[in-house]
């Protein structure tokens, strides 16, 4: 238990809620909190395990389609036309939608509408070994989604899903990753829940695993339904997870356990 | 999922498996039914009538504490149960709870520590399950302890001194 918890506490019953806000000004990566030796592994791109995902995205960036055609005849070999500032900045509006879209959604939008290709499903290890390649072109960049003008209330309606209470165990996102990081909850300490690194690489499932699926795993531990990849309301809540990291450096793919 | 947020959070309900496939010829296994939930009467946040009039067990409370799929208090509470490694810190101690609470205010931190304190990470251990959102469809219309568990573990706290 921390300073937070006690003031808490020692402000009696009752009132009490704006305690959280006042200790939780600094944004730091889940990185911070890793051994060692996971860190070694996440630098060193030799040792890193998530760069096997990234090499099958590779390889799907430069496949042609029937036509001939790829993602590289428009973006470059290795990609590198896109923007890494762009990229840095999803879920970004949508031109044609005016709606938030997230990177993995524009991957697969792209697949399907420029090279007919319409097998890629959401979360799937296709569409995140893609994203993951399209989002290293950003690593080292700072995460910088929009969250004033026309996004204001897509931000906002993200926000309120973090802070919405769910499932049996009757928890909201907030409460653990804004008002308890640092803290153990058994022997693994708690982080702010970012969302710089993803996709990334989780030793604990041996897989690559995207932000979505992320959400999946903690709405689980606390008996709550998640919602489906790729819904309404799992795009504004990684518009606001992803904006709650604003500043802090694109590490896909990360290694997390 | 992760296997330590898995144990750490998770109820996992391994009897379920056996059930599942029954002998032909033989009665359906019983369906496992949530229990009628128990009224109660909070004053000055404490909760003095025991659930349904339940009489608690403290040994079995501190097996209730214990288990990953039941109250789970070693995820967030240092507690004297040195048999088990890796007690959380999200909460306070427990060590002396006894002595800060009479029966009554633990019991309303255990059915719901929420009605004290709005923002408690803590889980309502018995929360009226039409008032809970979303919850996965294993857990639906039940509390995460029953009557007696809550018991159970109130009566293991009063020992803490
Ligand atoms: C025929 C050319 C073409 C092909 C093939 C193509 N793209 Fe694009 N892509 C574009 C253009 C043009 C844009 C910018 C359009 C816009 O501003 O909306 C774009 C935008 C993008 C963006 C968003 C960048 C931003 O500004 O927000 C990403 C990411 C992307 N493409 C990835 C891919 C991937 C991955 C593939 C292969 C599955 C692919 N593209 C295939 C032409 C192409
Ligand atoms: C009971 C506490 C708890 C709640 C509530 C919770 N999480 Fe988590 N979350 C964890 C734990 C434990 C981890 C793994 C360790 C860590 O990074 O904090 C984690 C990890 C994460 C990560 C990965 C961070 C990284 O650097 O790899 C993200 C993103 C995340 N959670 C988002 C969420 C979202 C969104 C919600 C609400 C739907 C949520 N969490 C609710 C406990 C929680
Ligand atoms: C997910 C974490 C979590 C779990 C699981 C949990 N608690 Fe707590 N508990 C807390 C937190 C955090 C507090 C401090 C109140 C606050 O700020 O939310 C607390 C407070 C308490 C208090 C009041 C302490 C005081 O000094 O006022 C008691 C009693 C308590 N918990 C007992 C239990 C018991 C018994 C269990 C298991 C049946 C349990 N808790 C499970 C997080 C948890």
């Amino acid at each position: 238990m921390k300073l937070k918890t006690a003031l808490a506490l020692g402000a009696g019953f009752g009132a009490l809620c704006t305690y959280a806000d006042a200790f939780s000004a600094e944004v730091y990566s889940g990185y911070t909190l890793l051994r060692q030796e996971t860190k070694d592994m996440q630098d060193d791109d030799f040792m890193n395990p998530g760069m096997g995902a990234l090499a099958r995205g590779a390889a799907m960036f430069t496949t042609p389609n029937a036509k001939g055609v790829s993602c590289a005849s428009c973006h470059g070999a290795d990609g590198k036309k896109l923007s890494a500032k762009r990229i840095a900045q999803y879920p970004v509006l949508d031109a044609k939608s005016k709606r938030p879209i997230t990177l993995q959604q524009r991957v697969i939008n792209e697949s399907s509408e420029r090279l007919g290709i319409s097998t890629l499903k959401y979360e799937s290890d296709d569409a995140l070994s893609l994203e993951a390649f399209v989002r290293n072109i950003a690593r080292g960049q700072e995460v910088n989604v929009q969250t004033d003008g026309a996004m204001t209330p897509f931000y906002e309606a993200g926000k309120k899903l973090y802070e919405t209470r769910s499932g049996q165990l009757n928890m909201a996102c907030s409460l653990c990753h804004d008002n308890h990081p640092g803290e153990k909850l058994r022997a693994q300490v708690l982080s702010q829940g970012q969302t710089n690194g993803f996709p990334l690489y989780r030793l604990a499932t041996g897989k690559l695993t995207g932000t979505q699926t992320r959400f999946n795993q903690c709405f689980d531990a606390f008996r709550a339904k998640p919602y489906p990849f790729g819904s309404e309301e799992y795009t504004l809540l990684e518009l606001y997870a992803n904006a709650h990291g604003n500043g802090l450096k694109i590490e896909t793919p990360a290694v997390r356990f | 999922m992760s296997k330590v947020l898995l144990g750490v959070m998770c109820a996992c309900l391994p009897l379920f498996a056996a059930a599942a496939d029954s002998i032909p010829g033989t009665p359906a296994p019983k369906v496992d039914q949530p229990e009628a939930y128990q009224p109660w009467k909070a004053v000055a946040y404490a909760i003095q009538e025991p659930l349904g009039g339940l009489k608690g067990n403290a040994a079995n409370g501190r097996k209730i504490a214990i288990d990953r799929s039941k109250g789970n208090c070693l995820a967030c509470h240092v507690m004297p149960i040195q048999e088990e490694e890796f007690h959380g810190e999200l909460g306070p101690a427990l060590g002396k709870i006894g002595k800060k609470y009479n029966e009554g205010k633990l019991r309303m931190r255990i059915v719901n520590i929420q009605e004290v304190l709005a923002d408690s990470l803590m889980p309502p251990f018995y929360m009226k399950p039409d008032k809970l959102n979303r919850v996965v469809e294993k857990y639906q219309g039940r509390t995460v302890l029953t009557a007696q568990e809550v018991e159970d573990v109130v009566a293991y706290l009063t020992t803490l001194k």
